[in-house]
């Protein structure tokens, strides 16, 4: 591999840097009690919701940041972010898109992503959030035909509280860690699935995160509960304008499944990586759970990660129903100075049940991936099975791979298997195809694809163009 | 089609070719022999681009076109084929789809549109019936889990899809056996044309039992010291190479 095309890849611009100019109207920076009293009034919450946010905050103020991960950063000054920005458009909130900022449209328009037009084509109901604040849905009626609720979280508050109350929190505790009491203080909203009992969502669920003001952490909330015999497929997409600032993000996901139910939850995550240096580079410590709580139940994650200076993020699943199913499949990939610390937990704890893990970790440039993985079985897991296969591949000679499985096996009939790979793109094989007529780049692009071919298999058809184009453009120069 | 002039070339600090000639028409076949370290494999790797050789002096043109300032993808563009003496594995990729990026990236060049799915595959499986190869391998990983014969023939494969104006064949009988060999050398001969020119690079003249040579070079330390026609190589087997290393010394 020749150290200049390394460096053209190095140097290679982030595609979605632009800035849209909407005035914002943020708390100011700190957080005390005063401003999560603050964030719930300006979102009309009841009075539980700000009960909950508070005591969230007290459980936060007595908990230590977590550094265990493979990453490294400069401090977090908490006191020094945003915890609230909303579009001004905030007040009146727009009933249909005609009434939506054309300014904000115009970003959705730069993203590839019109809005209409893409949930008309593809019958995709898109839940938009903008900042923190959802600023369009679509599709509503034919859902609601099906009794199927899928709003912001906000809405939720106001208009489910009984769901909301009887399920937030319930898979992810407020002090289930740092970052997730954090988010439950301050959440600024995200989006809320209900799929009822024996129903079939009519159409894949699909939501655009973009964070755009500066300074400010972003706080979602997700919640997706699906009742006995329901099935949901819900798609997360996200891309960030350039910043200097590095921008927190803390959101958390709760996934509830009840018997029989199946709940696909599929992530395309493009943030802003980061300058060359890692400067300005989005700082990702996501907290993702699925709980598969009734029996025969199944929770499956599959994430292509290619942005954000620092991934912190372990999409995990309780299997506490009888014959219950967890399935993980990651492709995460780190590029320049990226850092990314990935995985998951499988949590057997009811008998017969099984998890599938299938990790492909990239790495090109400077950059540190990790797989940190734990697999559990608890005693009364009888007849558990896990199978994992943690691959990585290594891009250039300057980066790292890091694989840490942990297995906590409690129960002597469990099978668990783990299979792991490392290899490189070696300057051989680029040769190889290079002779056979085939272009450098696109000769890394079909090696890359090739590795992560059982993970974008598993991704919606749409979402599987769209997430092999994000990793060509990703990896663009990355070659030797 | 190929004309070589007092090339010169190292890898690292090691200069391996010293003052090469070589000139190559269309539909001549060319055997290139030599001891181990003579510069076989070096002469095929530079003529095909690879970046770890820097090419120190002479020249090297290719149907007028100086093959030394285009990369190792154009040159195949332009119709230069390396049958590799080791062909690496490429994991995940299917060779199918390898196979075809590269019959696209070649239409592409001569300013043909992509070739059809069915026509690929219909072409595929003829060349692979030539060559004695199944078709379940279209649909395996690049040289994956392949065995030596195997590599060599999907080779041979490649160089059937491609057709190429001049394929430079490394070391391809090395590490086959006899039914390989001739499964290999078959595949070989039915791609000789007038308008194309093979060039053979072989240590051992057994190759040259199955396919018939027009011109035989013995290259020793990174020159061509002997020329000759099919009853070199037959000499050489008999010989060895020393005699011509001390004639060419002496």
């Amino acid at each position: 591999m020749s150290a200049e095309n390394l460096e053209s890849m190095v140097n290679r611009r982030y595609a979605h840097g632009f800035i849209t100019d909407i005035a914002t109207e943020s708390l100011p920076p700190g957080l005390n009690e005063d401003i999560v009293r603050a964030i719930s009034l300006r979102k009309n919450e009841p009075e539980f919701m700000l009960e909950w946010r508070l005591q969230a905050y007290r459980q936060w103020l007595e908990m230590k940041e977590p550094t265990w991960a493979h990453v490294h950063y400069p401090p977090i000054r908490f006191n020094e972010i945003s915890y609230y920005a909303a579009p001004k458009s905030d007040k009146d909130r727009p009933k249909s898109l005609d009434e939506v900022d054309p300014k904000l449209l115009e970003t959705y328009e730069k993203l590839g992503i019109p809005l209409h037009e893409r949930a008309r084509l593809a019958g995709v109901a898109v839940d938009a959030v903008f900042d923190s604040v959802s600023v369009a849905t679509t599709f509503k009626g034919k859902l609601a035909d099906a009794g199927v609720i899928f709003c912001s979280f906000s809405e939720a508050v106001r208009e489910h509280p009984e769901l909301v109350r009887k399920y937030l929190g319930s898979v992810v505790p407020r002090r289930d860690n740092f970052y997730a009491a954090l988010n439950s203080a301050v959440f600024s909203d995200g989006s809320f699935v209900y799929i009822p009992k024996g129903v079939r969502c009519p159409m894949e669920l699909s939501t655009y995160f973009r964070i755009n003001a500066a300074n400010t952490g972003q706080f979602e909330r997700t919640l997706i509960i699906a009742d006995e015999g329901s099935h949901v497929s819900y798609l997360e997409g996200c891309t960030a304008p350039m910043r200097d600032e590095n921008q927190l993000h803390a959101a958390v996901v709760e996934l509830v499944a009840l018997e029989g139910a199946e709940i696909k939850y599929s992530t395309v995550q493009n943030w802003y990586p980061g300058d060359e240096n890692g400067v300005g580079g989005i700082y990702n410590f996501v907290t993702k759970r699925g709980d598969c709580r009734g029996a025969n139940s199944k929770i499956s994650w599959t994430q292509v990660e290619t942005g954000s200076a620092i991934t912190w993020k372990y999409p995990s699943c309780l299997l506490r129903g009888e014959n219950s199913v967890g399935e993980f499949y990651s492709v995460a990939v780190a590029n320049n100075r990226q850092q990314a610390d990935t995985g998951t937990k499988m949590i057997h704890i009811g008998a017969n049940t099984r998890s599938t893990i299938v990790s492909k970790g990239i790495s090109a440039g400077k950059a540190q991936n990790a797989y940190r993985g734990l697999v559990k079985v608890m005693p009364q897991a009888h007849g558990a099975r896990n199978h994992t296969q943690c691959d990585s591949l290594l891009i250039g000679k300057d980066c790292g791979a890091h694989t840490f499985p942990y297995m906590e096996i409690k129960n002597p009939s469990a099978k668990i298997e783990h299979e792991a790979t490392t290899s490189k793109i070696s300057a051989d094989q680029l040769f190889y195809c290079r002779q056979r007529g085939i272009a450098e780049e696109d000769a890394v692009n079909m090696i890359v694809n090739g590795f992560c071919k059982e993970v974008f298999k598993q991704l919606p058809m749409e979402f599987a163009v769209e997430a092999q184009a994000l990793l060509n453009v990703s990896l663009e120069g990355a070659v030797g | 089609m190929l004309e070589i002039n007092n090339l010169t070339a190292r890898i690292g600090d090691t200069e391996i070719l010293r003052g090469l000639s070589l000139s190559v028409k269309a539909g001549e076949v060319h055997a290139i022999m030599g001891p181990n370290g003579s510069g076989k494999s070096t002469l095929a790797q530079v003529i095909a681009g690879h970046q770890d050789y820097v090419v120190t002096g002479g020249t090297a043109t290719f149907n007028g076109k100086n093959l030394l300032d285009l990369e190792p993808e154009e040159r195949a563009r332009e119709g230069v084929f390396l049958g590799f003496q080791y062909p690496v594995e490429i994991p995940g990729v299917n060779n199918a789809y390898l196979l075809k990026a590269a019959v696209n990236a070649r239409r592409q060049h001569q300013g043909l549109g992509e070739i059809d799915a069915f026509e690929f595959l219909k072409l595929a499986r003829e060349k692979m019936a030539m060559l004695g190869m199944d078709t379940k391998f279209l649909n395996r990983g690049v040289n994956e889990g392949f065995s030596g014969g195997e590599k060599k023939r999907n080779e041979i494969l490649q160089m059937a899809m491609l057709e190429p104006k001049l394929a430079i064949l490394d070391e391809t009988d090395s590490g086959l056996d006899i039914d390989a060999l001739k499964a290999v050398a078959e595949g070989v001969n039915s791609l000789r044309k007038p308008d194309r020119a093979i060039v053979l690079v072989t240590h051992y003249q057994r190759l040259l039992d199955y396919i018939s040579p027009d011109f035989v070079h013995v290259l020793s330390e990174g020159r061509i010291i002997r020329s000759g026609d099919r009853t070199l190589a037959l000499e050489l087997e008999e010989k060895g190479y020393d005699w011509l290393r001390e004639a060419a010394n002496g």
